[in-house]
C-alpha cells in the first residue's frame, strides 16, 4: 500500500528530519517505488525460518570491568556546536 | 489490598513497578569509563559514552554476573540466550540517538518475591522480567534561563530494569515490594540501592477499578526516588483517577512526572508522547550466551537470603515473624544481631537490638554501619544484666552513657558504683531502716493492706539508689514484712 | 606522471628498499599527482603536510633499519574511517567540519605498517549509493574515458578510492563495502576490489551505516597489493564485538597457489534480464580461463538471488535509521537552529539540512520499516529471506570452493545517465549484494574491456574467512586475463 502524506509527515517526525512541503512532494514517489519493490519478500515463504540479525556467527564476548577510558573531556568536546563550562548545551528542554 | 472509597462507591488500585536499579560496577556497560557517582561534568565520558561517528560497544562481563545474581536471588528464570536491542528515540541525555536495552529476549524472566507488610503478613508480587540497559545521561533545566546543560556522566551506566507485574493492590504493598527488592539487591551485593544518589528509581503504573473489576487505563509516572514517594504518588494518582472517571472524565494512557514540591502528579509537557520505539536487535552486538554451569557457579556463590535468613531466625532464635523481619532487612543488622546472640539470650538480645540499639540510631540518622557500639560491646551490656551485675533498669542508663561517652559497659558501671547490691546484710540493713521510718505503713500492711507491697518495693530501691537487686530484695522485703 | 606513480605496492617496496627512492621522493610524485587530479574529485580533504611528515619518519625509520611492513607506501583513506586530527566527512554536509579525536582501528592498523596518508577520499554520503553522485562534495569522476567523452562515474560508494587508485593518484585506497561499495566501483574503474569477511576487519572508528553488513577492504592495482594491504589492515580488535577473533592468513602466499583441481562454481541464477552482452561473454571466458588453469567449473543454484536486493533495502535503511540517530547537531555536527527554536526543531533543522536527498530516503523507509505494525512484515521478513540466501551459499560451498559472477551488470556509466529512480539505481548492485547479506568475502578484478573501450569485473566470492581461495581464484584470474589496465 503506498505511502500517503500523513504517513511520511509521521515518519519523518519520528526521524526528526524536517522536509518542506515541496521536498516532500519529491520524495514520495521514491519512497514509494523502493517500499513498493521490497514488497516482494511477502511471497516468499519463511515459515520455521530462525532471522539473521547479523552475518557474524559469533556470540557476545564481554570484556573484563575494568576503568581504562573517559577522562577526555576537552576531546568529547572538541566537535560541539556549542558547549559551556564543561556541558554540552541545547536550547531549554521543557519536560 | 486497599479500598479508595469515591462518591459513587468503592475503588481498587492496581500498580505495577519498573525499577531500575544502577549494577555495582567500577566500569560502565559497553565502555570503560568510570561508572562511579558525582564526578566533574563530562569528565567520565568516553568516545563510545558520547557516541561519536563509528564507536561500538563492548559488554561489561561483571554487568552480565550482577544481573545474574539478581536474578537468581529473585528466584527467576534465567535465560541462557538473551539479546540487546535498540530502542530509538530522541532525547537531548540519550548521545546514540537510542538506548541500548533488552527487549523480547531479556536474560532474565520470571520470578517472585515475598514482601513483608506493615501487619506482619506477607504477600507474593511476581516478577515479570529483569533486563540489563544503559543508563542516559543527565539534563540540567535550571542552570540557565534558555538552555539545557547536557553532562553525559551517566551515560551508559549499566541499570538493571526490574518489572513486577501488576500485583501490587495498595501504596503499603507498593512500599514494601521496594524495600524487599532493596534489600535483595544490597543482600547480592548488585546494587547500592542509594535512591538519593538515583542508583534506584522507579516507574509506576497506576490504574483504578471498581473492586476485582478489569483492569483500568493506566498511567505511567516516570522516575520517583524514595519509598515514601512511591507511597504519596500512588495515593495522589489513584485520587486523581478516581475524581476524574467519578467527574465524567476518562483517564488517558499517558506519561506523568511526580513534582514533588506540589506533591502531584502532572502529564509530561514535551510533544513526545506517541511513543514508536522501534526495537530492533542491536547489529553491534552478539547474542549473549551464558553456560548452565556458568550460571550454576553465581547460584553456589550466593548468600543466604532474606528470606531464609528470616525462617531461620524465628525457627533457631525463637523470634517472631516482626522481630525477626526487622533484623534481616539488611545483612549488617542480621550478622551484628546473629554476633550479639552468640551465647546469650536470644530474646533479650533482640529487645535490646531492636528496641535500644535500633531505636537510638534511627532517632539519629545513622545506620548499623555507623553504630558506635558494636556487638561485643552491646554483648558486655546484655551480660551484666543476665548475670545480675546490674538490673534492666540501670541498663538503659548503662546504653544511654555508652552510646554518650563511648565506653565500654564494664567501665561505666564501676565508675558510677552502679553494681547491684547483692549483699544480703546491706540490703536487711536498708529495709529495717525504711521499715523503721515508715512503722505505721508497716502495721497497715501486716494489717491485710497488701498492695502496699509495691510501695515498700520503690522505698526501698530509692534508698538502695536504684542497686538493689530486685529478686532479693522481693524475697527479702516479703520476709520481714510478714507478720 | 612520475613513473613513481605507476608502481604496484610491491615494486615501491622494492625500490625502496633497494634505495632506488625514498618515501619523501614517492610521496611528493604521488601529491603533485593529485594535485594535477583534483578535476578527478576524488578527495574530499587532502592531508598533504601529514603525508610529507609520515614520509620522513618512513625514511627514518628505513635509515635506521626498522622499516615496516608497508613503510612509505602512499593511499587513500575513505572518508568513513575516522582520522585523529584530520576532518572526516563521511560524504556528508552533516560533518562538514567533523575533527575525530581517535584513529580508526583499520587506519592506525595501517599507519602502524608504515603508510603515508595523502588525503581522505569522496564518497557517497555515508556510504549510500552507487554512483558518488551523493556526496555532499561534489562528485568524484572515473579516469576511464568513453568515446563520447561524457564524464563516467567510478561507481559507488567508495568512489573517490577508486578512483584515485586508477588515476595513478594513491597506490592504494581503502574502502568500504556494505552492498558493493568496494567491488562495484573496482569494476567500474578497471582496478582491484576486496571486501574480506564480514569481521575480519574491526568496525572501530568506520563511521556506521548498517553495521550487520559494513566491512572493510582495500583497492589495489593488483591482487598482489590487496593482498598485502589487506593483512595490514585486517585483525581481532576486542573493540568491536562482531571482529573475529582469528589470525591473518598470510595472503600474498596465497595469490600464487594457483587454481589447479579447484571447484569454481558459476552461480546459475546471476544470469539476469538487463546485463549486458559484454559482461554475460566475460563472465563465461573468466570461467574458460580458469578452467584452462586446472580448475573444475561446476554450475550451482542460489535460488533466494532474487529476492537479495530487496532484503538488502530493508535491512540496510532500518539500521541506518538507527546508526544515524546520533547525528542530532548536540555533540558534534552540523547545527540548524534560531533563536526561540526548542531541541526538536534543532533536531529536525540540523538533520533536514545535513542530510543529502538519499541519506534522508534511506532513513525514512528505515525508520518506517521499523515502526509498530510494520516491524514484522518488512524487518522481520526480510531477516529470515537472509538466512535464506545464507543458506544458499552454504550449500553451494558444498559443492565448489569459490564462486565467479559478474561485479555489476553494466560498465560504468556518464553522470547524467544516472537513473532517478531510486530502485533503477539499487540494480547496480545486485550481483554484490548477495555475498553481503551472507558476510562473505568478495574479490572484483578487472578482466576485459567492454565493446565502448570500459573495464568490467569479475566477482570470486568465497567461503566465510577463506579469503585465502579467494586470493587465490583471483590472482590465477588476473594473471590469465592479462587486463590491459588504463591507457
Ligand atoms: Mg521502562
Ligand atoms: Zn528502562
Amino acid at each position: 500500500m503506498p505511502l500517503d502524506h500523513e504517513t511520511v509527515t509521521r515518519i519523518a517526525r519520528l526521524a526528526r528530519i524536517r522536509l518542506t512541503q515541496e521536498v516532500q512532494e519529491k520524495t514520495l514517489p521514491g519512497l514509494n517505488s523502493i517500499l513498493g519493490f521490497v514488497e516482494q519478500l511477502s511471497s516468499i515463504n519463511t515459515e520455521g525460518v530462525e532471522p539473521m540479525v547479523s552475518a557474524s556467527a559469533t556470540t557476545l564476548r564481554l570484556r573484563e570491568d575494568r576503568v581504562d577510558d573517559g577522562h577526555c573531556r576537552d576531546a568529547v568536546l572538541a566537535n560541539a556546536p556549542e558547549s559551556f563550562a564543561g556541558f554540552f548545551v541545547v536550547p531549554k528542554v521543557v519536560e | 489490598m486497599a479500598i479508595y472509597e469515591g462518591r459513587t462507591g468503592d475503588w481498587g488500585i492496581v500498580v505495577g513497578l519498573e525499577v531500575h536499579a544502577q549494577i555495582t560496577s567500577a566500569s560502565k556497560l559497553f565502555s570503560g569509563s568510570s561508572a562511579a557517582f558525582g564526578a566533574e561534568a563530562n569528565t567520565q565520558v568516553s568516545m563510545v559514552d558520547s557516541a561519536m561517528p563509528g564507536m561500538l560497544p563492548v559488554c561489561n562481563a561483571y554487568c552480565i554476573e550482577q544481573a545474574l545474581r539478581t536474578g537468581l536471588a529473585l528466584g527467576a528464570q534465567i535465560n541462557l540466550r538473551s539479546v540487546f536491542a535498540r530502542k530509538n528515540y530522541f532525547y537531548a541525555d540519550l548521545p546514540q540517538g537510542y538506548q541500548i536495552s533488552q527487549y523480547d529476549q531479556p536474560i532474565v524472566g520470571e520470578g517472585a518475591i515475598e514482601v513483608d507488610l506493615p501487619d506482619g503478613s506477607t504477600k507474593t508480587i511476581r516478577i515479570e522480567r529483569l533486563h540489563v540497559e544503559q543508563d542516559a545521561g543527565k539534563s540540567l533545566h535550571d542552570q540557565h534561563p534558555t538552555k539545557t546543560y547536557i553532562d553525559l556522566n551517566r551515560s551508559g551506566v549499566a541499570l538493571m530494569e526490574i518489572v513486577s507485574k501488576p500485583d501490587i493492590r495498595s501504596p503499603e504493598e507498593a512500599a514494601a515490594y521496594v524495600k524487599k527488592l532493596r534489600t535483595i539487591l544490597r543482600y547480592v551485593g548488585t546494587c547500592d540501592g542509594n535512591m538519593e544518589e538515583g542508583s534506584m528509581r522507579c516507574d509506576i503504573n497506576v490504574s483504578v477499578r471498581r473492586p476485582d473489576a478489569e483492569f483500568g487505563t493506566r498511567c505511567e509516572i516516570k522516575n520517583v526516588n524514595s519509598v515514601r514517594h512511591v507511597f504519596q504518588v500512588i495515593e495522589f494518582e489513584a485520587r486523581r483517577q478516581i475524581a476524574l472517571i467519578e467527574d465524567g472524565g476518562e483517564v488517558v494512557q499517558e506519561t506523568r512526572l511526580w513534582d514533588t514540591k506540589k506533591g502531584e502528579t502532572r502529564a509530561m509537557r514535551s510533544k513526545e508522547n506517541a511513543h514508536d520505539y522501534r526495537y530492533f536487535p542491536d547489529p553491534d552486538l552478539p547474542p549473549l550466551m551464558l553456560s548452565e554451569g556458568f550460571v550454576e557457579n553465581i547460584r553456589k556463590s550466593l548468600p543466604e537470603l532474606p528470606d531464609a535468613k528470616k525462617q531461620r531466625f524465628m525457627a533457631d532464635y525463637g523470634l517472631s515473624a516482626y522481630d525477626a523481619t526487622i533484623l534481616i532487612s539488611e545483612q549488617a543488622r542480621a550478622d551484628f544481631y546473629e554476633e550479639l546472640a552468640k551465647g546469650r539470650d536470644f530474646k533479650l538480645c533482640a529487645n535490646w537490638f531492636i528496641t535500644e540499639l535500633l531505636g537510638a540510631l534511627n532517632k539519629s540518622g545513622k545506620d548499623i554501619g555507623d553504630s558506635p557500639i558494636s556487638a561485643d560491646q552491646l554483648g558486655d551490656l546484655v551480660d551484666l544484666m543476665s548475670n545480675d551485675t546490674i538490673s534492666g533498669r540501670i541498663a538503659k542508663d548503662v546504653f544511654a552513657l555508652m552510646l554518650e561517652t563511648g565506653k565500654t559497659a564494664g567501665v561505666i558501671v564501676e565508675e558510677k558504683g552502679l553494681r547491684q547490691v547483692t549483699d544480703t546484710g546491706a540490703l536487711e540493713a536498708v529495709i529495717d531502716e525504711v521499715m523503721a521510718q515508715q512503722a505505721d505503713k508497716v502495721a497497715e500492711y501486716r494489717s491485710g493492706k497488701d498492695k502496699l507491697f509495691g510501695f515498700f518495693v520503690g522505698q526501698v530501691m530509692k534508698a538502695s539508689g536504684g542497686k538493689a537487686n530486685p529478686g532479693m530484695l522481693n524475697d527479702l522485703l516479703k520476709k520481714k514484712l510478714a507478720p | 606522471m612520475s613513473d613513481l606513480c605507476k608502481m604496484t605496492v610491491s615494486e615501491a617496496l622494492e625500490g625502496l628498499s633497494k634505495k632506488d627512492f625514498s618515501a619523501v621522493e614517492l610521496t611528493k610524485a604521488h601529491v603533485s599527482a593529485c594535485e594535477n587530479a583534483r578535476e578527478l574529485g576524488a578527495f574530499i580533504t587532502e592531508s598533504f603536510d601529514l603525508a610529507l611528515q609520515q614520509a620522513v619518519a618512513s625514511d627514518a625509520r628505513r635509515a635506521s633499519g626498522n622499516a615496516l611492513p608497508l613503510d612509505g607506501i602512499p593511499v587513500a583513506i575513505k572518508d568513513m574511517f575516522c582520522t585523529k586530527g584530520v576532518r572526516t566527512t563521511a560524504g556528508s554536509r552533516m560533518l562538514e567540519n567533523f575533527v575525530p579525536q581517535y584513529e580508526s582501528t583499520v587506519s592506525a592498523n595501517m599507519f602502524a605498517n608504515g603508510v603515508v596518508m595523502l588525503g581522505k577520499a569522496n564518497q557517497d554520503e555515508f556510504a549510500m549509493g552507487s554512483t558518488n553522485l551523493t556526496s555532499a562534495f561534489g562528485p568524484a569522476i572515473n579516469p576511464w574515458k568513453r568515446a563520447d567523452g561524457k564524464p563516467l562515474v567510478p561507481g559507488g560508494s567508495s568512489g573517490g578510492s577508486a578512483a584515485a587508485v586508477a588515476a595513478n593518484i594513491a597506490m592504494a585506497a581503502t574502502g568500504t563495502d556494505t552492498g558493493g561499495s568496494i567491488r562495484q566501483p573496482a569494476a567500474y574503474c578497471g582496478i582491484t576490489g576486496i571486501k574480506p569477511t564480514y569481521g575480519r576487519c574491526s568496525r572501530w572508528g568506520i563511521i556506521a551505516f548498517a553495521s550487520s553488513l559494513d566491512q572493510a577492504g582495500i583497492f589495489t592495482r593488483n591482487t598482489l597489493d590487496a593482498a598485502l594491504m589487506l593483512k595490514s589492515m585486517a585483525g581481532f580488535d576486542p573493540k568491536d564485538s562482531t571482529s573475529a577473533n582469528l589470525a591473518v592468513p598470510d595472503f600474498a602466499a596465497a595469490t600464487k597457489r594457483g587454481v589447479k583441481g579447484l571447484r569454481i562454481g558459476i552461480p546459475k541464477e546471476y544470469r539476469v534480464s538487463g546485463m549486458d552482452g559484454d559482461v554475460l561473454s566475460m563472465w563465461e571466458k573468466g570461467a574458460e580461463l580458469l578452467k584452462a588453469q586446472g580448475a573444475e567449473i561446476v554450475e550451482v543454484s542460489l535460488p533466494y538471488t532474487e529476492a537479495a536486493l530487496a532484503t538488502y533495502y530493508i535491512i540496510a535503511p532500518a539500521e541506518c535509521s538507527s546508526n544515524l540517530a546520533r547525528y542530532d547537531g548536540v555533540r558534534y555536527g552540523l547545527r540548524v537552529a534560531e533563536a526561540g527554536d526548542d531541541l526538536d526543531d534543532l533536531y529536525e533543522k540540523s538533520r533536514g539540512a545535513g542530510f543529502g536527498e538519499e541519506v534522508r530516503r534511506r532513513i525514512l523507509v528505515g525508520t518506517y520499516v521499523l515502526s509498530a505494525g510494520y516491524y514484522d512484515a518488512y524487518y522481520l521478513k526480510a531477516q529470515k529471506v537472509r538466512a535464506l540466501i545464507a543458506r544458499d551459499f552454504s550449500r553451494a560451498f558444498e559443492k565448489c570452493d569459490v564462486l565467479l559472477a559478474p561485479t555489476a551488470p553494466t560498465p560504468a556509466f556518464a553522470l547524467d545517465e544516472s537513473p532517478d529512480d531510486p530502485v533503477t539505481m539499487y540494480l547496480n548492485d545486485v550481483f554484490t549484494i548477495p555475498a553481503s547479506l551472507a558476510g562473505l568475502p568478495g574479490m572484483s578484478v578487472p578482466a576485459g574491456l567492454s565493446a565502448s573501450g570500459l573495464p568490467l569485473g569479475l566477482q570470486v566470492i568465497g567461503k566465510p574467512f577463506d579469503e585465502e581461495t579467494v586470493f587465490a581464484a583471483s590472482a590465477a584470474l588476473e594473471l590469465a586475463a592479462g587486463f590491459p589496465g588504463r591507457k
